[in-house]
């Protein structure tokens, strides 16, 4: 019955042709990043006065920057970084956001309404500002950008949560837990947290893509992670001086990280379609 | 519809509270003494303690929030730890600036994204759907900054059809309007996708309801239909989510003051950050979430207009 059911939702998937193109496009840009030093054609660091803002050509495909740096080899780097933040940040928005939404539409009492009312004033700043907030406080770095992301996140794990639980939580099977004496945690953890990931999950790869676009609008702000790295959003603040000599070296970055965002929300996107039972009759 | 309003507006005073109490804490576990900041690491500890004592940071913490608080209601934020110069000044210049760049983002993408994802709704699966989709999956994909520097390469650099820098002179309308034209668009394009793509999606929903049906069944014309039944209907949801949209553009918006060179709150909060000026970033950081507020308010009491559940509830 169950694995009916995985069958027919993974029909839909593969029917969904732009769905399965941002599959590919998400697993070819994990693994240019895992592989990153043996695909990039030169180290993304070394620098060369004789080949100084190059336009692209056939030795640099992406043109080098005003250090003769490749900037094809620093966006592949570059995107370890951008895939990394975004990836971790969404792991700990969501355990952070999803235990506190599921513990609030549990308990529903004083401390269960001060968790969303929290979430409420969160979720009424701009994504960018409140990380720049939590970044002026705790300073710059890699995990403290994911650190930053992940909170700014984790509120809308917790709306989600909350709602979903808030659902389930009057059915027979948990009211049955509950008569056994299960203990509330147990509850929360094996009978609650199982029936909701299913829609943590769809989220989790479309608010991936939104968490990878605020790494990219920090570090370009400044606020991400510290030069000589390479990062995407930074390569495009440099950039963007050399417009009008150099368009390549911000252009190709920027590129990236449309291509990146665009892949995770084509993924969401389908796996949202799969998840909806209208859909899967037709 | 009044009980409502007017309970709401009641909601944002606690709400408004709460954020601003928020920053105060955030800057002030910044890491890093102003006073020092603003003297350098060669300043003398007399000159500190006069320093510290006249910006109010010897006192105990809650005299301190107090303060902040009661500033704020008198309409005072202090002057920029730099220049001295009143932050009110400072942001009563910039303000207007983000608010025209943002109010007319957010107008194209109400304009253009409205009638788009009724229609892409209308030709459902069909090829102006399909490819409406798909341009609207790169829309909400591309960040705000690269989208302006790709419009500032092409039509700026390449074209030379519009200015590259600057917001345009002060009182001279034309001019302002000119230097608007391309960072609106490379706002209010993505600004589009968001609401196209809610629009067919709560356009599809309403269209597949009972009295859709029923009014068809009845024979009514399609057009009526579509637009008296189905699209008012569908408008609701849209409505709702319009001040989220806001929050994103406005957010957005640092990224493209950043690229065009305009003043505004992005660039002032920027520049605070990077020099270290906690009065001046405080202050941006209070306008960005009294503005997101009130955005919300805003949206919520529109919402209670056309809705007529709250209307008539």
């Amino acid at each position: 019955m169950l694995n009916d059911l995985r069958r027919k939702q993974l029909r839909v998937f593969l029917r969904n042709r732009i769905a399965v193109v941002g599959f590919f496009l998400t697993l070819l840009l994990i693994l240019i990043a895992f592989f990153a030093g043996y695909v990039a054609p030169y180290d993304p660091n070394e620098q060369n006065v004789y080949s100084r803002l190059t336009s692209p050509d056939l030795k640099h495909w992406f043109g080098t920057d005003s250090y003769g740096r490749d900037t094809l080899s620093r966006v592949i780097h570059g995107s370890r970084i951008s895939l990394a933040v975004g990836v971790c940040s969404i792991i700990f928005g969501m355990v952070i956001g999803s235990l506190a939404g599921m513990f609030a539409a549990f308990d529903r009492g004083k401390i269960g309404n001060l968790i969303m009312r929290a979430v409420d004033v969160m979720m009424c700043f701009p994504a960018e500002i409140f990380a720049i907030l939590f970044l002026v406080m705790i300073g710059q770095g890699m995990d403290k950008l994911i650190f930053a992301i992940g909170v700014v996140m984790a509120p809308r794990f917790a709306r989600l949560s909350y709602g979903t639980t808030l659902s389930i939580r009057e059915r027979e099977y948990i009211e049955a837990a509950r008569a056994l004496g299960a203990k509330r945690p147990r509850i929360v953890l094996k009978h609650i947290f199982p029936n909701i990931l299913g829609e943590i999950l769809v989220m989790c790869s479309l608010w991936t893509a939104t968490a990878i676009r605020v790494e990219a609008n920090l570090s370009f702000l400044g606020m991400g992670v510290p030069p000589p790295t390479a990062t995407w959003g930074n390569m495009v603040r440099t950039g963007v001086s050399q417009l009008t000599n150099a368009p390549w070296l911000s252009i190709f970055p920027g590129l990236a990280i449309m291509v990146a965002v665009l892949a995770f929300n084509l993924i969401g996107d389908g796996l949202r379609d799969v998840m909806d039972p209208k859909l899967q009759q037709g | 519809m009044i009980k409502y309003s007017i309970r709401r507006i009641l909601l944002t005073i606690p709400l408004l509270l709460v954020v601003l109490s928020m920053v105060f804490v955030f800057v002030r576990l910044a890491p890093g003494d102003p006073a020092m900041a603003m003297l350098g690491q060669y300043a003398t500890q007399e000159g500190l303690d006069a320093l510290r004592k006249q910006m109010g940071l010897d006192a105990p913490m809650w005299l301190q929030y107090l303060r902040f608080l009661g500033d704020l209601l008198r309409g005072d934020l202090g002057v920029s730890m730099l220049n001295g110069v009143p932050v009110v000044d400072q942001l009563r210049v910039v303000l207007p600036y983000t608010l025209e760049l943002t109010v007319s983002a957010m107008v194209l993408g109400v304009l253009l994204g409205v009638p788009m994802g009724v229609y892409t709704a209308l030709r459902r699966n069909r090829s102006a759907d399909y490819s409406g989709r798909v341009v609207s999956l790169v829309g909400i994909s591309i960040p705000s900054f690269f989208l302006g520097i790709l419009l500032l390469y092409v039509f700026s650099v390449r074209m030379d059809l519009f200015p590259v820098l600057g917001a345009g002179r002060d009182g001279d309308l034309g001019d302002r309007l000119y230097h608007l034209v391309l960072p609106t668009l490379s706002l209010g394009l993505i600004m589009t996708s968001y609401i196209m793509r809610m629009t067919r999606s709560s356009m599809l929903n309403v269209l597949n309801e009972d009295f859709v049906r029923t009014a068809k069944s009845k024979g009514l014309q399609e057009r009526i239909v579509v637009y008296k039944h189905a699209f008012m209907n569908a408008l609701i949801p849209v409505v709702s989510v319009l001040g989220i949209y806001f929050i994103i553009n406005l957010g957005s918006s640092i990224m493209t003051e950043i690229v065009f060179s305009r003043p505004g709150l992005g660039k002032l909060m920027v520049l605070a950050m990077k020099q270290r000026d906690y009065v001046v970033l405080q202050s941006v950081m209070v306008i960005y979430a009294t503005l997101a507020i009130f955005i919300n308010l805003f949206v919520d009491l529109i919402y209670g207009l056309i809705d007529p559940r709250i209307k008539y509830g």
